[in-house]
């Protein structure tokens, strides 16, 4: 080994360069999808509180099978999934004193309010909708899609995949120059996220519409009726949920200062290589 | 901190923060710009709907059972009295800008050409239930009235209350003249049940649940909803703030 490489493995530990990682379209996207998601997924809350469950098929109501509810036997909430109550006082179903499926701390408007609910969601509806779209066309014309999100052929192998999955199970993330890109499995969590949950919350969504229906009545056979539409569109939004949750925990694992910087100034550095 | 003191500061953060929530929630201008989501909705949907058609569904795709929601029985003097004996003595008014005002029985309305149709029905609160519906599509009756060009709302005055507050509803002239708009006096083959509205009440099926006026008594034609009560189109809006264009 060269001088000039043991003094560049010094510097780096010293100090590792900073790279500049994220461009200024997708930190702006970033925010404002992240914005949107969560009042979408709260004021969703609130809207899923005025009839806590949830149906397959073309119709549901009251006297229909529900595969999900949330519901209380007076101060004692319950999750029943096709038909099996789980006890969740205290989280779900009676919480905070309120007999919601959701408690207040979580949606919006904090106490039972549909109409307002309902503004919040469809507002943002089309701030997310209009967003996603400018974001997809730049990922498509930059080359970010191609360059940043698209598994190389030697990703997607399964051996390399399976890899990067015991990697993540140790908490052993990519260093030094490998930590220039994203890895495998961060790659396949954005592109689920854009490619198929924030696709399927935007089709399902429609699908509810009365009048989307009578536009696009093949979409309402494609997802197998409203109240199978509404099911999916909850599944989906849970998705996003455990999204959130998962990738949180990794800017925390991954050093939240400098995964923070990196999305807000778009400047990251590079951690660096371990020992040998 | 002791874990309780700590757990009372995070009550209290909550609180604060939901409060906070709240007043944003509340903000006139907050709820102005909230608004701008319905009108993109309203003209967004106006633009792509044209006069498409609701989706209509099989004799076995009916829900077996049709909650009953809303008022379900009203409680006026009047509606009981025109109840006690069949609504052989009500009548329908369609008035406001019309060169023709119409009062028309029951009988009437039924001796005119009638439309059968299966459709959901759709609770903004997000229950559907799918029945047969039969009527006399409100087109032919606002062609019969000879509507003024004035005109750009459908105003349905019920039987119903709310404490006193009558129910209504509104829509506007291109719902009011689409082929699936009917004032339904049938369903599933059987006369409307006093639960869910007779003897008449309105179907507009790209529209949600609180459009499907029950009891109406009159159809009123208008330029503006703003002289009726609280002057957002309908009790819900009024009442709860629901948005007037109940397409989504």
């Amino acid at each position: 080994m060269t001088i000039a490489t043991n003094r560049g493995i010094m510097n780096a530990m010293a100090s590792s360069p900073l790279i500049l990682r994220i461009r200024w379209p997708v930190r702006l996207w970033h925010w404002i999808n992240a914005l949107s998601v969560f009042i979408m997924l709260m004021s969703g809350m609130m809207i899923f509180n005025a009839h806590p469950r949830l149906y397959w098929g073309k119709f549901g109501a009251n006297f229909d099978k529900a595969w999900l509810e949330i519901g209380n036997h007076g101060t004692r909430g319950y999750v029943a999934l096709a038909g099996h109550e789980v006890p969740t006082t205290g989280l779900l179903g009676y919480a905070q004193s309120t007999a919601l499926a959701f408690p207040p701390i979580l949606t919006i408007p904090s106490s039972y309010g549909l109409s307002a609910a309902r503004g919040w969601h469809f507002l943002f509806a089309w701030i997310l909708v209009a967003s996603l779209v400018a974001f997809l066309v730049y990922a498509l014309v930059s080359g970010h899609l191609r360059r940043d999100l698209a598994l190389t052929r030697e990703e997607r192998r399964p051996s390399h995949l399976a890899q990067d999955l015991w990697d993540h199970a140790r908490l052993r993330f990519p260093r030094g120059e490998a930590a220039r890109q994203y890895n495998p499995l961060q790659k396949i969590a954005y592109l689920s996220v854009l490619g198929v949950l924030l696709p399927l919350l935007i089709l399902t969504g429609l699908t509810m519409s009365p009048t989307m229906n009578a536009v696009l009545p093949w979409l309402l056979d494609l997802l197998g009726g409203r109240q199978s539409a509404r099911s999916l569109h909850f599944i989906a939004a849970l998705g996003i949920a455990g999204f959130i949750a998962v990738h949180l925990l990794m800017v925390v694992l991954a050093g939240p200062i400098n995964e923070l910087r990196a999305m807000i100034t778009g400047w990251y550095r590079l951690p660096p290589e371990r020992r040998p | 901190m002791s874990g309780l003191t700590r757990r009372h500061a995070l009550i209290g953060a909550s609180g604060l923060l939901l409060a906070g929530c709240d007043r944003i929630v509340a903000s006139p201008t907050v709820k102005g710009v909230i608004g701008l989501g319905e009108k993109a909705s309203r003209s967004a949907q106006r633009l792509v709907a044209g006069n498409a058609l609701a989706p209509e569904f099989s004799a076995a795709d009916i829900s077996p059972v049709f909650r009953v929601n809303g008022n379900t029985r009203p409680t006026a003097a009047a509606y009981l009295d025109l109840m006690a004996d069949g609504f052989a003595r009500w009548r329908l008014a369609v008035d406001g800008l019309v060169a023709r005002p119409l009062s028309l029985s029951l009988a009437q309305l039924r001796a005119m050409p009638q439309r059968t149709q299966i459709t959901r029905h759709d609770c903004v609160e997000g229950w559907s239930a799918i029945a047969e519906w039969t009527g006399a599509p409100l087109a032919l009756l606002l062609r019969a009235a000879q509507v003024s060009s004035r005109a750009r709302y459908a105003v349905f005055h019920c039987a119903d209350d709310f404490d006193g507050t009558p129910y209504y509803e509104s829509i506007d002239l291109s719902e009011a003249m689409h082929p699936q708009t009917i004032l339904a006096h049938t369903m599933n083959r059987q006369p409307l049940s006093v639960g869910h509205g007779a003897p008449l009440r309105l179907r507009v099926e790209r529209q949600l649940g609180y459009k499907q006026a029950k009891y109406v008594m009159r159809v009123e034609l208008v330029d503006d909803l703003a002289r009726f009560y609280g002057g957002k189109g309908g009790y819900w809006e009024d009442h709860s703030g629901y948005q007037w264009w109940a397409g989504i």
